[in-house]
């Protein structure tokens, strides 16, 4: 009897096995955002040595929305971009782009040309290459080796990079080693980086650190001219900057969603103000 | 066509690679005819122990260049290329081997003449084949390639990279040299390759033969540097840099790291199989000491003094290091290693970026100082 229970097991229609549901496949540019959500973030566990970094978090992100992530330190905001550029995997949950792409299943690579960008906390650039190399890397084109080594820059493509050098203010600074930039400066080249990469989604973790108040505003312009068509995903720390971009805001709190809403509702919260704000 | 045309364009760019042409052709015409044409009484007269002698610095020079494209490019710290060397070797001396014919101490028409020392009735399998000449050619540039996309590939796709990557290239080369020290391995043991006769029909003691060796391997160094230019100066080029100075970076815009990293590798592995070919018909022999850890070190110092991710500095250094080791090992034979190893130090302390990047420093203060 123990062998027809197991049969029937395997024969119950509303099952899907793991090998057979492909939904792993990869189809760039064919992001399925019928339903709204461009990003699903489904009851993720992520712990290291017994630290529960994210605990249970469910998140979505509608397409063509800019969205606020805040929260105290060690809140799991960077290890949540972790997971969705696959740098880290889950322990459990799932996360998906679009309806059809299981980001836990898709190498780092595979999910940047897949449409997803992310500019680090600490502005990570090319240091050796000039500013115009460093955008020139960011492209969107076939990053295969073979169309590497025969690679010739278009004139479409040459103007498109210095679009983006006058709207990050750097065009002067072109041929110039991104090593030599000032904090500022790297922070820019690296937004610029994924406006030539030009995401579906971008990932900005804290973009205006370190930067002086006129900086932050062009910043702010910046960001918010982007989300229509990109969907954005800002973590920052700074209150005003948030205040100045955020429709809809996210507080994490112990790898958790403690409140979700728009800024004025965030900030009235009393569990928010005690976590976060109050201090 | 449009290949010509790159080439053209490459080395118009390319102020320091028009006087490496200028300076091999110039070699690959006055070497032999010095060596050649001049009577050998004249003060002028080369001998052809020195024409061996500049062959056997060129293939070093083109295998500096090799470790320098995966080293100084890509930041892959191999310590262990000499294992492709010493298989281009190999495989030469295999096809060198077969050429000896009945022409042994033993006379055997079968066997070479170690195979017969050991009491071998039969050609091993991996021997076949090296009758023919392309065969050889075609296994010169395959076996190194093959073993460099199986190593790279398990060492890239598990991410080992530096310090773990250095040591593993290491014992590499290491376990070769302790495998073709056995007898039974079918590659003459300690004694290696030896007592070659004749290459395509052409006898290896002849002065011609040794003078078209030695062109050869000058045209081998500047085909190898055009190919590194090309590569360098291409968006392949950018990409490995790119990985070498921030390698998450460059996955998460999107990059297959392993596949460049990959072959990088392999084509790095295959231009030091080749220099390893050209190397073993000057100096007539091939054992295992070249697969010996020193050898691939002494490589890394090579390129370290001449600066590294210059291309030329690999060539520059490999020649320096390589004169002062002839001049300082037959005047001075017990100074030679202090010399390497204090040669080592100066540049890690005070030259990061190599003789060159001496050069460049000081041409750019000497420019400074005039514009002031």
């Amino acid at each position: 009897m123990k062998a027809l229970e197991q049969l029937r097991e395997t024969m119950r229609r509303d099952r899907v096995f793991d090998f057979m549901a492909g939904s792993h496949l990869v189809h760039p540019g064919e992001i399925d955002t019928r339903h709204g959500p461009i990003l699903y973030v489904e009851n993720v566990n992520v712990s290291f040595d017994g630290f529960k970094a994210l605990n249970d978090l469910t998140l979505y992100i509608d397409d063509g929305e800019l969205r606020c992530i805040i929260g105290p330190n060690g809140a799991g905001k960077t290890t949540m971009m972790d997971v969705i550029t696959g740098k880290t995997r889950p322990d459990s949950g799932t996360v998906f782009f679009g309806q059809t792409m299981d980001l836990t299943r898709m190498t780092e690579y595979e999910i940047a040309s897949s449409g997803i960008g992310r500019k680090f906390q600490k502005p990570t650039i090319f240091p050796e290459h000039t500013v115009f190399e460093n955008l020139e890397l960011a492209m969107h084109m076939d990053k295969g080796v073979w169309s590497s080594l025969q690679f010739r820059l278009s004139g479409e493509q040459k103007d498109r990079i210095e679009e983006v050098m006058q709207t990050i203010n750097l065009l002067a600074q072109c041929h110039t080693a991104a090593g030599l930039l000032s904090h500022g400066q790297k922070q820019w080249l690296e937004i610029g980086m994924l406006l030539t990469q030009s995401p579906r989604l971008l990932l900005v973790d804290e973009p205006v650190a370190g930067m002086t108040h006129q900086e932050i505003e062009h910043t702010a312009e910046l960001l918010t001219g982007l989300a229509g068509k990109h969907s954005v995903v800002v973590v920052e720390h700074d209150m005003d900057f948030i205040r100045s971009i955020a429709k809809k805001v996210t507080v994490l709190h112990e790898g958790h969603v403690l409140a979700e809403g728009d800024m004025e509702a965030i900030q009235n919260d009393p569990r928010v103000i005690e976590v976060y704000l109050g201090e | 066509m449009s290949f010509i045309n790159t080439l053209i364009k490459l080395i118009e760019q390319d102020r320091v690679g028009r006087y490496l042409f200028s300076a091999l052709l110039a070699i690959a015409i006055m070497v032999p005819v010095l060596n050649l044409l001049v009577p050998e009484g004249s003060s002028l007269h080369l001998s052809t122990y020195v024409v061996t002698l500049l062959g056997k610095y060129l293939c070093y020079a083109l295998l500096a260049l090799a470790l320098d494209l995966v080293w100084g490019y890509g930041g892959i710290l191999s310590l262990g290329h000499g294992v492709f060397f010493a298989l281009g070797g190999y495989a030469m001396g295999m096809y060198m081997m077969r050429q000896i014919g009945s022409r042994g101490v033993y006379g055997n028409p079968e066997l070479p003449d170690f195979m017969v020392f050991l009491n071998w009735h039969e050609l091993p399998w991996y021997w076949f084949g090296f009758d023919h000449f392309w065969f050889a050619v075609l296994m010169i540039v395959l076996i190194p390639g093959l073993l460099a996309f199986v190593f790279g590939w398990l060492a890239f796709r598990s991410r080992v990279t530096g310090v773990y990557l250095s040591i593993i290239t290491q014992a590499l080369t290491f376990a070769f040299m302790l495998a073709f020290f056995r007898n039974e391995m079918g590659f003459g043991g300690n004694n290696g390759l030896t007592d070659f006769k004749d290459i395509l029909g052409f006898e290896l003691q002849h002065g011609g033969t040794r003078n078209v060796l030695f062109v050869l391997s000058a045209l081998a160094l500047a085909a190898g540097y055009l190919l590194c230019r090309y590569i360098v100066n291409s968006k392949f080029g950018r990409v490995v840099v790119a990985i070498r100075d921030a390698e998450a970076r460059t996955r998460f815009i999107g990059y297959k790291v392993e596949s460049y990293k990959l072959w990088l590798f392999i084509i790095s592995a295959v231009m030091a199989g080749i220099a390893g070919a050209l190397y073993v018909p000057q100096v007539g022999i091939i054992n295992p000491g070249e697969f010996s850890p020193l050898n691939s070190i002494e490589l890394v110092v090579w390129v370290a003094v001449g600066g590294r991710g210059t291309l030329f500095g690999a060539i520059v250094g490999a020649l320096l290091v390589n004169f002062a080791k002839t001049f300082f090992t037959g005047a001075l034979p017990e100074v030679w290693l202090f010399a390497l190893g204090g040669m080592f130090i100066v540049v890690t302390l005070f030259l990061p970026r190599g003789l060159v990047g001496l050069y460049q420093q000081s041409r750019e203060k000497y420019l400074a100082g005039r514009a002031a």
